[in-house]
């Protein structure tokens, strides 16, 4: 075989393992997306479709990620919800294979409604990035052995919000990227995935932000390009260096996160405001703005040239993502803290009170199809891999799968 | 010959390949406990992390041991490797060293989180060690394990209590509350002890700072005095007289909290002053020079200083307050220290924007209050006030 034969099919090869994973918030691309279809309808009343549950040691609005075989997963418990759990579970089974727990050095105050199991871990197919409200970030093998642990508010004291921090980290060209930004100490940090090192480190502006990152392609397919938003700007970093590449120069919203298709970004800014990037350029096109789609707590999704927006009142919209032009609206059973799923043409929403709602997406409005009550209070974002989908309350993990 | 020749080349081939002598277990662990701030001794601990989990011979406690004078950072390497090594040895011999375990548990000189960690895997292997150690631990320097004594307390006084056995359920009550040290399990018996005709200091059980000398309003137009030093944090002069918000002038007042959770509501002790910078000062006195813990609650902007040397402060307004919301370790001397907080109001207008309040207390690293020696009596409950804050003020 011709070395580069054999580059490419370890590059195909690759991309195949990494599309069947999800292995940070919203999935390997931030987009909400998987192209694998997973049941309709499913129920835990009778089990229908309900693969397995597994009991949790704790709280968390962090949803799983998966890698390979197995499910990831963060909680955090004790009266102070300074016990910080990791936890790796067999995909197939349920089974627990390992579990591992550390101690907060940072504050672990939230919001009731939050807890210090807010940021969903991340993973670059090696390695395991848990993230914690208290800044504390845990990097340990697939198989549970630690290879470092940061502080961020033990070494930057100021580092907190005492409604409780939510960023969810990303991981590009080896660095794991956090955005702990906050009223105070307001940062953004890249960390060498290997020596949990700091990279860089940027100011960011003061003031509560729960947005995660996300990131894009750049002028080349190689060229990544990291994207955070703030209630003053949306900015794209060299992830490798920190360094400003373009700005948009108007205040985002600072709890939905951006989603990216391509060369476009829809951002929660002004309503929703999608961009075009412009190689070699210092800003992005402003394509069109669209007060109506206005997200609630939940990010937008791009999906088949449709653009997906969870707004207040519980209502979803579907708009065409060329234009912003609303095309239907469908009122849902709120209220909504984590973000929904699209599988196969349909999506997966979960209230906070912990009502599962399958909308229909094919035809020329969504349509609910399939509810099941979960009983327990829901506020990840699920995770969808491998046909299945996995959702968490505080209590319990779920994965949802058709049985056959 | 041939024999022999063989057998030393297969030594000399064996030799090329025996693994590098691994450095000793403690100085590897010295490796883990010497990480620092931003990264430091990351790859060195990293290393010294992996040598371990492999190493066979280290025994667990060794690595327990280690907790003792390690900074927050190393404590959460060391257990990370612990357990690393733990879980390994749990899956292939099915068991863990258990008397080695249950020694360290009970040897209550070394580190509380260490021997909480030993515990945690000790009764994975040994069913019955919960009921025979946790009944023990009520005043352990663990808040964990003490936690765990007072829960069985409290069920143990509760069935009693619902049993209509009150009067046998108050010396549980009573025990447990000297144990407890969480908010929650200390309101839990507070109430019942009520009922039993029995009033609790939670102040006191806390270690809250009731009495202060106010001092304002400064200005704080646009959140801008954070960092504008006025003369309270140069020197506290008891008749000092300063020109405060709006050319107003300002002298020391005193004011004492009849809050149980040691709440000075400046929106009543002073104004719903907006824009606003207001100083309290306490007097706390110590028969020993001693580390300490100040722990604070307010959703205002803050900093605290201990005889004239700055603690700690956060620029943050609205964002929550709860009981123990900041915790910092502090030296007190012995005799006469002086506790100095600025408080500051911003010029939000929503509703939940309203509160200017701070509760500090001083307690050791378990919770358990510190009292000055000189504490004035404290002074009646009004009656009561559907609008005044009431402990929890989330």
């Amino acid at each position: 075989m011709t070395r580069p034969l054999l580059l490419i099919l370890l590059i195909a090869f690759a991309g195949s393992q990494l599309a069947a994973d999800w292995a940070q918030f919203r999935g390997n691309n931030s987009s909400s997306v998987s192209t694998e279809p997973v049941p309709a309808k499913f129920d835990i009343s009778d089990g229908t479709n309900i693969s397995w549950t597994a009991d949790l040691p704790g709280r968390g609005l962090s949803g799983p990620i998966v890698v390979g075989d197995r499910v990831y997963l963060t909680a955090s418990s004790g009266f102070r919800q300074d016990r910080l759990h990791v936890i790796c579970f067999d995909a197939g089974s349920g089974e627990k294979i390992w579990h591992r727990q550390f101690t907060a050095t940072g504050r672990t105050m939230s919001h009731p409604k939050m807890c210090n199991a807010t940021p969903q871990p991340a993973s670059d197919g090696e390695r395991i990035f848990a993230f914690f409200s208290s800044n504390d970030l845990i990097c340990l093998d697939l198989d549970g052995n630690l290879q470092w642990f940061r502080g961020l508010t033990h070494d930057f004291p100021n580092a907190s919000n005492s409604l409780g921090m939510a960023s969810s980290p990303v991981v590009v060209d080896g660095q794991v990227i956090v955005q702990v930004e906050n009223a105070s100490d307001s940062f953004a940090t890249a960390i060498d995935v290997n020596t949990g090192e700091h990279t860089w480190k940027i100011e960011r502006p003061q003031g509560n932000n729960w947005t995660s990152p996300a990131v894009m392609t750049g002028r080349t397919p190689q060229e990544k390009l990291v994207v955070l938003q703030s209630a003053e700007h949306l900015i794209a970093c060299d992830p490798r260096t920190g360094q400003e590449i373009w700005k948009h120069p108007v205040g985002c919203s600072t709890i939905p996160s951006s989603v990216i298709a391509g060369d476009m970004l829809f951002v929660p800014s002004e309503g929703l405001t999608a961009l075009r990037y412009i190689p070699d350029s210092d800003a992005p096109e402003v394509v069109w703005q669209e007060n109506k789609l206005a997200p609630g707590t939940p990010s937008p999704i791009y999906y088949d040239g449709r653009l997906f927006s969870l707004k207040r009142g519980n209502i979803l919209a579907g708009a065409d993502a060329a234009t912003g032009e609303v095309l239907w609206q469908v009122r849902l059973k709120g209220p909504f803290s984590g973000t929904p799923v699209i599988a196969g043409d349909k999506m997966y929403l979960f209230s906070e009170k912990g009502l599962a709602q399958v909308v229909d997406l094919s035809g020329d409005k969504g349509k609910v199809v399939h509810t099941a009550e979960f009983v327990d209070t829901i506020l990840c974002t699920p995770a969808v891999a491998n046909g299945a989908l996995y959702v968490r309350s505080d209590q319990h993990l779920w994965k949802i799968a058709d049985k056959e | 010959m041939k024999a022999t020749l063989a057998a030393l080349c297969l030594l000399i081939v064996s030799a090329a390949f025996v693994p590098p002598v691994s450095a000793d277990s403690s100085e590897l662990i010295a490796e883990i406990k010497a990480v620092g701030p931003e990264g430091k001794g990351n790859r060195q601990a990293q290393q010294a992390v992996k040598q371990l989990l492999e190493d066979e011979t280290v025994k667990l406690t060794s690595i327990l041991s280690a907790f003792e004078d390690a900074n927050p950072l190393a404590v959460n390497w060391l257990r990370g490797t612990f357990e690393g090594l733990a879980d390994r040895r749990l899956k292939e011999n099915g068991t863990l060293p258990k008397q080695e375990l249950e020694e360290f548990v009970l040897d209550t000189r070394r580190n509380p989180q260490a021997r909480r960690l030993a515990y945690e895997w000790l009764i994975k292997v040994d069913d019955t060690a919960a009921n025979r150690l946790i009944p023990g631990m009520l005043n352990d320097r663990s808040v964990e394990f003490r936690r765990d004594a007072v829960a069985r307390l409290l069920e143990q006084a509760t069935s009693l209590f619902e049993a209509e056995q009150r009067e046998e359920s108050k010396p549980l009550y009573e025990k447990a509350l000297s144990g407890a040290r969480d908010d929650d399990q200390i309101k839990a018996i507070v109430e019942k002890l009520k009922e039993l005709g029995q009033e609790v200091d939670l102040p006191q059980h806390f270690g809250f700072v009731l009495a202060w000398k106010l001092i304002g309003p400064f200005d704080n137009s646009d959140e801008s005095a954070f960092d504008i030093a006025y003369p309270p944090e140069s020197e506290i002069k008891p008749d000092g007289k300063y020109q405060g918000k709006d050319s107003q002038e300002l002298t020391w007042v005193s004011y004492a909290t009849p809050d149980d959770y040691g709440i000075v509501d400046l929106t009543k002790a002073q104004a719903a002053h907006k824009g606003a910078v207001t100083y309290a000062f306490a007097e706390f006195t110590s028969d020993e020079d001693r580390d300490v813990e100040i722990r604070l609650g307010t959703p205002n902007a803050w900093k605290v200083w201990v005889n004239g040397k700055l603690a700690f402060g956060q620029e943050e307004y609205h964002r929550g307050t709860k009981l123990d919301q900041y915790q910092f370790p502090v030296k007190l001397q012995k005799g006469k220290n002086q506790i100095l907080i600025k408080v500051c109001q911003n010029e939000q207008k929503e509703s939940w924007a309203q509160k200017w309040q701070f509760q500090l207390r001083v307690c050791d690293a378990v919770g358990t209050g510190v009292l000055s020696t000189t504490r004035p009596p404290r002074v009646a409950q009004p009656k009561p006030d559907e609008s005044a804050e009431k402990g929890d003020n989330s």
